[in-house]
């Protein structure tokens, strides 16, 4: 059993018109339920929901509070290397895109460290582009005996890999996995990802459960919405959850609801995601996955990410470069995409202080 | 009359415990802890900086309170007890309340790997408080490894949902010698007085208090239905019954010392 099961069953289906039938009488009605089901959660994607979304945000918060407090995590990117070994159209660490590349070392992985430590911050993740030489599992391990001095929670977002892999990192402390599916429609992947290893759909979809299986405390996954159309790629990122929920009760799932950025190369989304579809996304998840985290990074504007702040998100990064070497100010190089909110840790801090929010800089202890 | 809770040989005045996760601010929660006069407060080892450096959540925790840290984050029993091993090499003292959670979808704990943490804990020197699904054998079976109390769920953690475990409690309470600190699920202060009534020896309040319109207005509600709930469960509440039962009954002279003609007897 896979989430390509569920996938394969679901993905013929007339999504724009099934949506299309969903009428407010049906959102009532699940707007008056405690616990949703597949069904539930779909009515509340559709057009015929927009119609509620005050609504919906007042359960979500009430939600959110109930089960995270009036707490905020904190965490930042740490870009270690901008090599990859693929041709994604959206992306500008594309193999395609010429610029110089790079990869810190190990001295350099520690004034980043530093930089980044002085800020408060006790939770990364390191990036990387996707390469299996560039950011292997020994040069990733190496990593973390670096960052083990100085964080408390270290996650991955990398290329996806294989179980003892996984398992091999998870034994030297990185304790989460963020995989981004790109899209969950299997046609417009392969068209979006013309050359490379991340042409297998199916091994990228099983890659946040591989995750599950290897001890990741946390798995956060996602589509990047304006490749398809939001409402079925949030609806399929959802269940997608709700099956890592279900199958693995030891791991805590996250979702994050990341919209295409400009970048490096000529791709242009065809499908615009407003900010209001995005919060209807967000929503929805809230109602249906109650204890799922859901992570807001810097791609969305300050004002945006302000008034997000009380609609379910669980965690934020602040003060985010998506450039290799970024924060100790290394050496100029590409980012992966462009950051809207740019504002310093301390400014956020300040905000969530603000807002009734307590800034959590750490939540959990590498044992 | 002195009632002083007695756990691990420290007499306790205040039965209501608080814990310090979901607050807004660390003001806040340390306005709110004072008014609920809780002499016992928990702490996430997980969120506290462990370096020493005086950061964080445990300065702001008023002097009258103990320390409790708790194993939270912990999915297993090794874990669990590496956490508390943290927690006590970083100076938070040996009260520990031990968590072990690997179902992140209700957060119900897992008893087995709790006794097992418990077991090796209570070894340690530490004073092991236990939170639990509520079961009696596997509470008994804590106790028999030396937790100094029971923490069992009222309802699953956050849901403010009230005692919904009552018969599964009330019959711990019967069975199991160690105090009873019911923990999670405890929305309203007359929830905290139902299960003082029914006889728990304390109660455990964080996301009803930390996230009320006003923390510290109802951290003082709890303290007070805390207290009221423990003084009915002294005073002896009387019977339940579905018959209405007339206060001033036509039948008294049948009883003790009214009437009996007992020169047969």
């Amino acid at each position: 059993m896979s989430f390509y099961n569920v996938y394969e069953k679901l993905k013929d289906q007339p999504f724009s018109s099934l949506f299309d039938e969903v009428t407010a009488r049906d959102v009532e009605k699940v707007l008056q339920k405690d616990s949703l089901t597949d069904q539930d959660y779909f009515t509340l994607l559709s057009p015929a929901a927009e119609g509620y979304i005050e609504e919906m945000a007042q359960k979500a918060h009430q939600l959110t509070v109930q089960h995270f407090g009036y707490t905020m995590q904190l965490f930042q990117p740490l870009y270690v290397s901008d090599y990859c070994v693929n041709t994604c159209k959206y992306c500008s660490f594309s193999v395609e895109n010429v610029f110089p590349r790079r990869r810190l070392t190990m001295e350099e992985v520690e004034e980043e460290a530093q930089a980044i430590s002085t800020k408060g911050i006790e939770q990364i993740i390191i990036l990387s582009g996707e390469s299996r030489v560039h950011s292997s599992v020994d040069y990733l391990t190496k990593i973390m005996k670096v960052l083990r001095k100085y964080f408390s929670s270290v996650g991955l977002e990398v290329q996806p890999m294989d179980l003892e892999d996984y398992e091999a990192l998870v034994a030297s402390g990185i304790d989460t996995l963020t995989v981004f599916q790109e899209t969950y429609d299997e046609k417009i992947y392969r068209d979006l990802h013309t050359k490379g290893p991340k042409r297998f759909y199916k091994y990228r979809l099983d890659t946040p459960e591989r995750g599950c299986q290897a001890g990741m405390r946390s798995v956060t996954i996602g589509a990047l919405l304006g490749l398809e159309d939001w409402r079925k790629e949030s609806y399929l990122t959802g269940l997608h959850g709700s099956y890592l929920q279900d199958k693995y009760l030891d791991a805590e799932i996250g979702v994050s609801f990341p919209r295409i950025q400009p970048n490096a190369g000529s791709f242009q989304p065809e499908i615009h995601v407003t900010d209001q579809n995005m919060v209807q996304a967000m929503l929805a998840l809230r109602l249906f996955l109650p204890r799922a985290g859901i992570i807001l990074s810097t791609r969305e504007t300050p004002q945006l990410r302000d008034q997000l702040i009380p609609l379910g998100v669980t965690k934020m990064s602040a003060a985010s470069s998506t450039e290799v070497g970024g924060y100790a100010q290394l050496e100029n190089t590409q980012s992966q995409f462009e950051i809207s909110d740019e504002r310093s840790v301390k400014k956020i801090r300040q905000l969530l202080h603000e807002k009734g929010y307590q800034p959590v800089m750490k939540d959990w202890q590498i044992v | 009359m002195r009632d002083p809770l007695v756990i691990a040989g420290i007499e306790l005045e205040s039965r209501l415990f608080t814990g310090t996760g979901k607050f807004a601010d660390h003001s806040v929660m340390r306005d709110a802890i004072e008014q609920s006069h809780s002499q016992v407060v928990t702490v996430a080892i997980r969120r506290v900086d462990l370096d020493g450096s005086g950061k964080h959540i445990v300065n702001d925790i008023p002097k009258q309170a103990t320390l409790m840290p708790n194993t939270s984050g912990a999915r297993t029993a090794e874990e669990a007890v590496r956490i508390a091993r943290l927690g006590k090499a970083s100076g938070m003292g040996n009260w520990v309340k031990i968590e072990v959670i690997s179902d992140q979808k209700y957060l119900l704990p897992d008893n087995e790997e709790t006794i097992k943490a418990t077991k090796i804990l209570v070894d340690e020197g530490f004073v092991v408080l236990a939170y639990m699904s509520p079961d009696l054998m596997a509470a008994k079976r804590m106790e028999e490894a030396g937790a100094a109390a029971i923490m069992p769920l009222g309802s699953p953690i956050g849901s403010n949902r009230g005692i919904r475990m009552k018969e599964m409690i009330r019959i711990m309470i019967d069975e199991i010698d160690v105090p009873i600190v019911v923990d999670a699920g405890i929305g309203k202060p007359s929830e905290a007085a139902e299960a003082m009534e029914m006889g728990s020896d304390a109660v455990l309040v964080n996301t009803a208090i930390a996230t009320a319109k006003d923390p510290v207005a109802m951290a003082k509600a709890f303290d007070m239905a805390v207290r009221a709930g423990r003084m009915a469960y002294i005073s002896g509440p009387g019977q339940s019954s579905f018959q209405a039962k007339a206060s001033s009954p036509l039948t008294g002279f049948l009883t003790s010392t009214g009437g009996v003609n007992n020169e047969f007897l």
